[in-house]
């Protein structure tokens, strides 16, 4: 029979996964909101912001509360750090989700400058990264977990081919500058989207095998600009 | 930096009459630091503190095996030629409950010198205050040492029994449960004191208290069945153990 502090802690998992959830929503309705050039979309993001916001104090303020009251201890103990930092990753990833439909609002008022091909690949990829990351904090399977660490390569250098591909519009046609910038922009949100799954990630392979693995050896590739 | 042991526990096996308590057991103590014996009722941690001071040979068909190594004079504590009552001198114990000798609050102190042979008054008075300030004491009690010992609170009698532990210059201080008598701020006192005290003495503590192992401790060994399951640096043990049986004991899922 489950005890009071394991119902608890199932909840506890519950409540990350909800805002796991919602700002996986949040990523997807995002991009379509430019692809699909559906401003009323991308203003649906922004509106729920807040509820993200709520939920993230509501997980911190459970977490302190696990602490102060019931002592926890070796894998109860990682479980409610983890969460508590988890949850400061996705509220990030809820903000990008954010900024993202911010740059789709200002860019559905102009002509497409270009069909999107390149940013619904990363933002499947990346969203996977979220998706994997959560599902590995619920199964405390850390081989799924570093399984998301390798994918953030492909989403760095999907994004460095964004940025190569506008830079060439722009020195062709000064015109397309704004535009430009913008979608840029929204590259490189999708590129912080997932190195913030790849925290996800690194935290659940501390929760499952106690050991810290940031920082460790990053590659040239992932060094953060 | 090199890990300088005060004892070492080598595959100890200790029998009432027929019963085996304690199973091959092998452990290093270091010294000045604390290390804490945990594990749920019966699992044998009182058992095995007690071999480091010989209580067991207060009773007969007690039987130990194995080895007991004390650093540095490379003696086995547990060896039949050595003299318990000197090797009490040397590893003192604290109980439980208080149990202060129905003497004054002084000669509680003296006593341990007295029995090695220490009449000098100058002598004993220096002792007497420098283990009662060793106990946080000294300031409580220096106007009334000639007042009986059971006039002292409990948590004040308490640490009267770690001067009097104290007096005889241990190498080791076995703390048997210490603090599960006392309120939560005499309880802390002593946990401060533990800690304090490892700059002179390397300390070993059983406690029920997981938490107080873990406020007080640089190593804590995990006992099961007779057994040590696991041992390692306290903080380890308390945010990622390695064995399973401990991961739930600490977690309160059994025991």
């Amino acid at each position: 029979m489950a005890t009071i502090f394991e119902k608890e802690l199932t909840d506890l998992k519950g409540m990350v996964l909800k805002l796991g959830a919602m700002v996986e929503k949040a990523i997807s309705d995002s991009i379509k909101s430019l692809v699909e050039r559906d401003s009323k979309l991308a203003a649906d993001v922004i509106d729920k912001d807040p509820q993200v916001n709520a939920l993230d104090v509501e997980i911190d303020e459970e977490c302190i509360r696990l602490i102060a009251l019931r002592q926890p201890r070796a894998g109860d103990l990682r479980l409610i750090t983890t969460a508590m930092k988890i949850t400061t990753d996705l509220e990030r990833i809820g903000d990008l989700a954010v900024d993202v439909s911010e740059r789709a609002l200002e860019l559905n008022e102009e002509p497409q400058l270009k069909p999107y091909i390149d940013i619904p690949r990363m933002t499947e990829i990346a969203q996977g990264m979220v998706r994997d990351a959560l599902d590995a904090f619920v199964k405390r399977d850390a081989s799924l977990a570093r399984d998301v660490l390798v994918r953030d390569d492909l989403v760095d250098n999907l994004n460095w081919q964004v940025f190569n591909e506008l830079l060439f519009f722009m020195i062709q046609d000064p015109k397309t500058v704004s535009r430009a910038v913008k979608i840029t922009y929204v590259s490189k949100y999708i590129e912080r989207i997932a190195d913030h799954a790849t925290n996800i990630a690194e935290m659940v392979v501390y929760l499952v095998e106690g050991k810290i693995i940031r920082h460790m050896a990053v590659p040239d590739d992932r060094k953060k600009d | 930096m090199v890990k300088e042991l005060k004892a070492e526990v080598k595959k100890l096996n200790f029998y009432y009459g027929g019963v085996q308590a304690l199973k091959e057991i092998n452990l290093p103590i270091e010294r000045r630091k604390v290390s804490a014996l945990i594990g749920p009722s019966g699992c044998g941690k009182t058992t095995f503190l007690r071999c480091f001071n010989r209580m067991h040979d207060l009773y007969p068909h007690n039987r130990y095996e194995g080895e007991i190594t004390l650093y540095p004079d490379n003696i086995n504590i547990i060896s039949p030629e050595i003299d318990p009552i000197e090797i009490r001198m040397q590893i003192s114990m604290v109980f439980q409950k208080p149990n202060p000798f129905p003497k004054s609050i002084y000669e509680n102190v003296a006593y341990g010198l007295r029995v090695r042979g220490t009449s000098k008054r100058a002598v004993l008075d220096e002792k007497v205050e420098k283990s009662l300030r060793g106990a946080a004491l000294w300031d409580e009690v220096k106007d009334r040492l000639h007042h009986l010992a059971f006039d002292l609170s409990g948590g004040q009698q308490q640490r009267l029994c770690i001067a009097r532990a104290l007096a005889t210059d241990p190498r080791i201080l076995l703390f048997d449960e210490p603090t599960s008598a006392l309120d939560p701020t005499a309880t802390s006192k002593i946990e401060e004191l533990i800690i304090q005290l490892k700059d002179e003495v390397t300390i070993i503590i059983v406690t029920h208290n997981m938490q107080q192992a873990a406020r007080v401790s640089d190593y804590t060994a995990f006992m099961y069945l007779g057994e040590i399951v696991e041992y390692d640096k306290t903080d380890r043990i308390f945010t990622a153990p390695s064995n399973k049986l401990t991961e739930e004991y600490i977690t309160g899922r059994f025991g």
